[in-house]
């Protein structure tokens, strides 16, 4: 690995001055499990990493009736590893709990893959589903964006240079509300997602009141499926409102072929997903 | 070159400091440093589980910690896990049911193992195929680990240890 420095604060001002310094080429470290691979093998490189681990703010985690607080470094055990997580954001901690294996997930955090960028990451389409946003910090002062609107491409973001994620925050759900995240990948863990779909529904009298779809490995960035999401609501709890949903779902994507899986075999699959994944978020609100 | 720093961490009980440049992995410490060469490097890049550690009682892949991010922290390696007396349960298992082969995945596996019955006493098959599938092994088609973890825990370390071994 090609030589570099290392700074461990442990103020969010200490972490902010030092990552400026450095004009983008000091790199913020959470899990590192992206991050040290890429370094290893070239494909990124850094005059500094910082370890922002030791920052209180970006390890916070609190769940109440204001909604979720998630720092951006909390490490996916911690997150699968909370109860009322799974209970009320069930479709974040359903991608958690398959990023990797345990020893990923010990130390890979949701604001680093979101930092990652992939299209492909599983967290993603669970915080869009959740209505998540991004809190931004930097030297020029802090911002809010919404999770949808965070990723611009493949390992391409709106971060500028020195600025980090610094937490998450998701709404507190309504009463009858459920979500979920699935994905398919051709081996039964440890993968890349094919085609990854997080949803969460509100139900009330069989009827969906509110809905959102998010998409992952379909596009070149994570999908928020807003007019989907938009024409779910008024509509039955039925199977034929999930299987409608997913051809929907299939005219909005545009997946690439590759080793995965072929652009037509996204494209079915996608259909599959969001049927299932609707099916089980409203029995989850049902329950 | 970037100044070596002093780390200090508690390794397998024992506090310990060493020297080490920022971009060296823990695994590249734990082996080439401090001559516990117990952990095995197997990928380097997070997929096979082969340099498995516990950091802070959490397993973790050691090609993707940085050493200095482990100062203040414990850390264990497969050669905490025996006893003055010998082996733990745990490894007995491993052994009693071949549960390896070229044995180079058999560290990463048991400290797996540690954290998985720990977590977990009495695993179902599905659970222990499922949360060790952060650790590959390319000899023994994985029955024979799966029976040995599903042994290890019918097993009850005698020690009072806590260790589930």
């Amino acid at each position: 690995m090609l030589d570099f420095d290392f700074a461990c604060p442990t103020s969010l001002a200490d972490a902010i001055e030092v990552l400026a310094a450095h004009n983008g080429s000091a790199r913020p470290l959470a899990g590192g499990t992206d991050l040290i691979d890429y370094l290893r093998t070239g494909r990124l490189s850094a005059n500094m990493v910082v370890d922002l681990k030791r920052i209180p703010e970006l390890r916070v985690l609190t769940c109440g009736d204001n909604g979720l607080t998630l720092g951006a470094a909390v490490p996916c055990c911690e997150i699968y590893g909370n109860e009322q997580i799974v209970k009320n954001y069930s479709a974040l901690s359903d991608a958690c709990s398959i990023i990797g294996g345990l020893q990923i997930q010990s130390r890979a955090s949701v604001g680093g893959n979101l930092c990652t960028s992939g299209p492909a990451a599983d967290s993603t389409p669970a915080l869009i589903a959740l209505n998540a946003q991004v809190q931004l910090v930097g030297k020029g002062g802090s911002r809010s964006v919404a999770v949808e609107d965070f990723c611009t491409g493949p390992s391409a973001n709106v971060l500028q240079p020195g600025e980090i994620v610094q937490q998450l925050t998701l709404p507190a759900p309504a009463a009858g509300s459920g979500s979920h995240y699935r994905r398919f990948i051709p081996r039964n863990e440890m993968d890349i997602a094919v085609v990854g779909v997080g949803a969460s529904v509100t139900v009330a009298d069989g009827k969906i009141t509110a809905a959102r779809v998010g998409l992952g490995a379909v596009a070149p960035k994570p999908l928020f499926a807003a007019d989907l999401s938009q024409w779910l609501v008024g509509q039955p709890t039925s199977d034929a409102t999930y299987k409608e949903a997913g051809e929907r779902a299939r005219q909005i994507i545009s997946p690439i072929d590759d080793h995965r899986g072929t652009a037509e075999f996204r494209t079915h699959v996608t259909g599959v997903l969001v049927e299932r994944v609707l099916r089980e978020a409203v029995a989850r609100a049902t329950a | 070159m970037a100044t070596q720093r002093v780390v200090t961490a508690t390794i397998n009980g024992r506090e310990r400091s060493f020297l080490c440049e920022p971009r060296q992995t823990l695994l590249e410490v734990l082996r080439d440093v401090l001559s516990l060469t117990g952990t095995k490097e197997g990928c380097s890049n997070g997929n096979c589980g082969a340099c498995t550690v516990l950091l802070e009682g959490k397993p973790v892949v050691s090609c993707l910690v940085l050493a200095v991010e482990c100062e203040g922290q414990s850390i264990e390696t497969i050669e905490g896990i025996d006893t003055k007396d010998g082996l733990t349960p745990l490894q007995n298992a491993f052994l009693e049911n071949a549960a390896l082969q070229c044995g180079i995945c058999t560290p990463g596996f048991i400290m797996s193992t540690k954290a998985l019955l720990r977590d977990n006493p009495n695993p179902t098959e599905e659970e222990i195929r499922f949360k060790l599938a952060g650790n590959l092994c390319r000899c023994t088609g994985y029955d024979k680990i799966v029976k040995a973890v599903q042994d290890a825990a019918q097993r009850r370390c005698g020690s009072g240890c806590g260790c589930n071994g």
